[in-house]
């Protein structure tokens, strides 16, 4: 059913219709309208879940990963400073394979303070051993969720995963949102069935600690895990679009892509602008595609070769810096490029919520056919 | 009666005479199989679970140094949202306790879970090589509080940590020592078997951290109560109810015994910190009403 509703609230709902039982999270702009929303849906009976009111995102992820080692399904969300607070936690929800599911409304890390999006706290956690998946728009983060809950709890790959959303550009956007129903969902994502669980009638040791001759091991499993994890997102995403009409079996999205001379390559809602330029650009006969990574973790290296092997260059969009580096997108890409002659061109933007327009895409585009990238688009250098 | 292997496995890699291994046997006594223990980071978690061994025959977990409190948290919620019925145990040496692990404790306390926080307090860091904490005691030395041409060693007295518990409104708070045994399984029964959140806080001497031999840690435990340098009490609702009364002998009986006080006696006698040290336990004795009053005529059974 289409609903018109805030961002925050379309991925509240799809939350509780993923029926989780323990729910631990901490307020924080922009995702606390998410929790908000949740705790009226637990005091309405609505949601027949444990919500902990913790005193701290640490403890949040702290709780959620107690009561999934306790066999339950468990939901927290937070983002950038929350997230920062979460980091040991991050890895070890990972190392324990604990599939938790998190979402979180991307914001800038300070300082300065910004309560502003971009994703540098979400790309800042690439190597904590989460699925990471990013929505375009409130729908994708709705129904990522179901899908999220689907390839974490698969069995061959029994991890955690960020669900990440640009902070107000959607949270806090209304738009129309087709909310599957709760039978829906239920035939979608059935109840979690751990693999192993603490439980006193079969005592496990979990978190043990590793000596050399053992922890070299566990990493390499779960690198596996991750791996294996691209086969199960896609055969989640393709069950999804058999169900409900939309699918989410590629872990990148061409637009306009397979003619291509010019491949931007970008990540979250910065995609609807890209695409309303992309379609300008055509009409002036600029041969300009878009590859959207859906999912940056795992990173689809061969899904972005085998999209781009034909264009002439590339422009990455990286709404993060990896200060001293680049931005993180544009380093993988070229990466997973390596070998091919296309000149792969990074452009840091948007940072602390700079708003990117359609003519900023197009300038970049000019930008890459000129052979300039690798720097920070959109300086106001008067203040510099 | 052979019950060193019991469901706290014998085979852990403790020092010996380790009181912190002694307690972890005394939790699983006291709970027995129905329970989920979260343990912090520290000696204990290390002694008990060098991967692929572990030394618990009970479901375990280890996450982080400061975050027990909020897993149980967590664990305890998804008991309770799926019907079951284990108790849920938090373990956590006195640095993951009073210091690193406060912010969760304190949470989880406020919030009222239904679990047992157990400190097993050595007054140290021993697994990182015996830093201070906020439980170490005045002028004991450590690597991080040395005694030293300007130092007396630790500079501050022990934080009153069940106290601060307790006025987070814990239906049940407790002091115990591995010196008492059965007074530790006793009160860990009475702590979980107390609906809401519930500590016990036990005197685990460290042969290795405070410099004595591993065969005297209990009589090292059974000293610092006999000079009132710690307190075996109970607290219900806030409310001291009981409280283990003593001879009260003079501190240096304790200190003496121990390398991390050594600086008080040699070169030369330090008077002026023992006399500081003494009225530490005056105070404790005062307050608690630890002092055993003798009878005007002399009993003849006490020496
Ligand atoms: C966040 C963090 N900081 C520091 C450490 C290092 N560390 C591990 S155990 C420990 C001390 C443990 O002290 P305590 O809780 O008293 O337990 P004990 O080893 O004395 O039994 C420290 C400092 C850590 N593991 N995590
Ligand atoms: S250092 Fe102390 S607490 Fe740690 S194992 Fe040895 S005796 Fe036990
Ligand atoms: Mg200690």
């Amino acid at each position: 059913m289409l609903e018109i509703t805030e961002g925050s609230h379309a991925v509240a709902k799809a939350v509780k219709m993923s029926r989780p039982q323990v729910i631990a999270a901490y307020p924080i702009t922009p995702q606390t309208h998410i929790v908000e929303t949740l705790a009226d849906m637990v005091a309405d009976c609505e949601l027949d879940a444990e919500y902990i009111t913790v005193e701290s995102e640490f403890s949040a992820l702290s709780a959620c990963l107690g009561a999934s080692a306790a066999g339950s399904r468990t939901y927290s969300a937070t983002t950038s400073q929350g997230l920062a607070l979460m980091f040991e936690v991050c890895f070890n929800v990972s190392g324990m394979r604990l599939p938790v599911v998190m979402t979180i409304a991307n914001r800038a890390l300070g300082a300065p303070l910004s309560i502003w999006n971009d994703q540098q706290d979400s790309i800042s956690l690439r190597d904590c051993g989460w699925l990471q998946f990013y929505a375009e728009d409130n729908q994708e983060a709705t129904d990522l969720h179901y899908i999220a809950y689907k390839v974490a709890e698969n069995p061959e790959v029994l991890l955690p995963a960020f669900v990440c959303f640009d902070g107000f550009i959607l949270s806090h956007t209304y738009e129309p949102v087709d909310m599957l129903t709760q039978e829906d969902v239920d035939r979608f994502l059935p109840p979690y069935k751990p693999v192993q669980k603490l439980d006193a009638d079969d005592p496990i040791s979990m978190g043990m600690y590793a000596t050399p001759d053992y922890y070299l091991e566990f990493r390499y499993e779960h690198d596996q895990a991750m791996k294996r994890a691209k086969n199960a997102i896609s055969k989640a995403g393709k069950e999804f679009g058999e169900m409900f009409g939309r699918d989410y079996s590629a872990l990148v999205e061409g637009y306009r892509v397979e003619d291509a001379e010019t491949a931007i390559i970008a990540i979250g809602s910065l995609c609807g602008t890209v695409k309303d330029a992309i379609d300008e650009m055509r009409t002036a006969g600029k041969k300009v595609g878009l590859l959207k990574i859906r999912c940056f973790r795992p990173f689809p290296a061969d899904e972005i070769r085998d999209a781009l092997s034909h264009v002439k260059r590339v422009a990455v969009l990286d709404k993060n810096i990896s200060v001293g580096a680049k931005g993180a997108v544009a380093i993988e890409v070229r990466d997973a490029l390596y070998g091919k002659t296309m000149p792969v061109l990074g452009y840091v933007l948007g940072l602390g919520g700079r708003d990117v327009r359609i003519s900023d895409i197009k300038n970049i585009v000019s930008l890459a056919e000129s052979g300039k990238g690798d720097q920070f688009y959109g300086l106001r250098t008067e203040v510099l | 009666m052979a019950e060193t292997c019991e469901l706290f496995d014998c085979g852990h890699r403790a020092c010996g005479g380790c009181g912190a291994a002694l307690v972890s046997r005394l939790i699983l006594k006291a709970t027995g199989k129905d329970v989920i223990v979260v343990s912090a980071t520290g000696c204990m978690e290390v002694f008990s679970t060098p991967y692929p061994e572990t030394a618990w025959k009970v479901p375990w977990i280890h996450s982080l140094f400061e975050n027990n409190s909020a897993v149980a948290s967590g664990i305890e919620a998804a008991l309770k949202k799926q019907g079951r019925k284990e108790k849920v145990v938090a373990i956590g040496g006195d640095g993951s306790t009073f210091d690193i692990g406060m912010l969760c404790l304190s949470g989880a306390f406020e919030r009222g879970h239904d679990f047992t926080y157990i400190c097993y307090d050595n007054e140290a860091y021993m697994n990182t090589g015996i830093q201070r904490s906020g439980a170490t005691p005045y002028d004991a030395s450590t690597t991080t509080s040395p005694a030293g041409k300007c130092s007396i060693g630790n500079s501050r007295p022990k934080k009153d940590l069940p106290q601060i518990l307790a006025a987070h409104g814990a239906p049940y708070v407790a002091t115990a020592s591995i010196a008492y045994p059965s007074d530790v399984v006793k009160k860990i029964e009475k702590a979980i078997n107390t609906p809401g959140p519930c500590y016990v806080q036990i005197h685990a001497p460290c042969c290795t951290g405070w410099g004595f031999e591993g065969e005297k840690t209990l009589a090292i435990g059974k000293l610092a109560i006999e000079t009132g340098l710690w307190v075996n009490y109970e607290m219900e609702d806030g409310v001291v109810t009981r409280v283990k009364k003593v001879v009260r002998k003079p501190v240096e009986t304790y200190l003496k015994e121990q390398k991390r006080f050594r600086h008080l006696f040699k070169p030369k006698v330090n008077a002026e910190e023992i006399a500081k040290i003494q009225a530490i336990a005056d105070k404790n004795a005062e307050k608690y009403g630890t002092d055993l009053k003798l009878k005007s005529k002399p009993d003849p059974v006490v020496p």
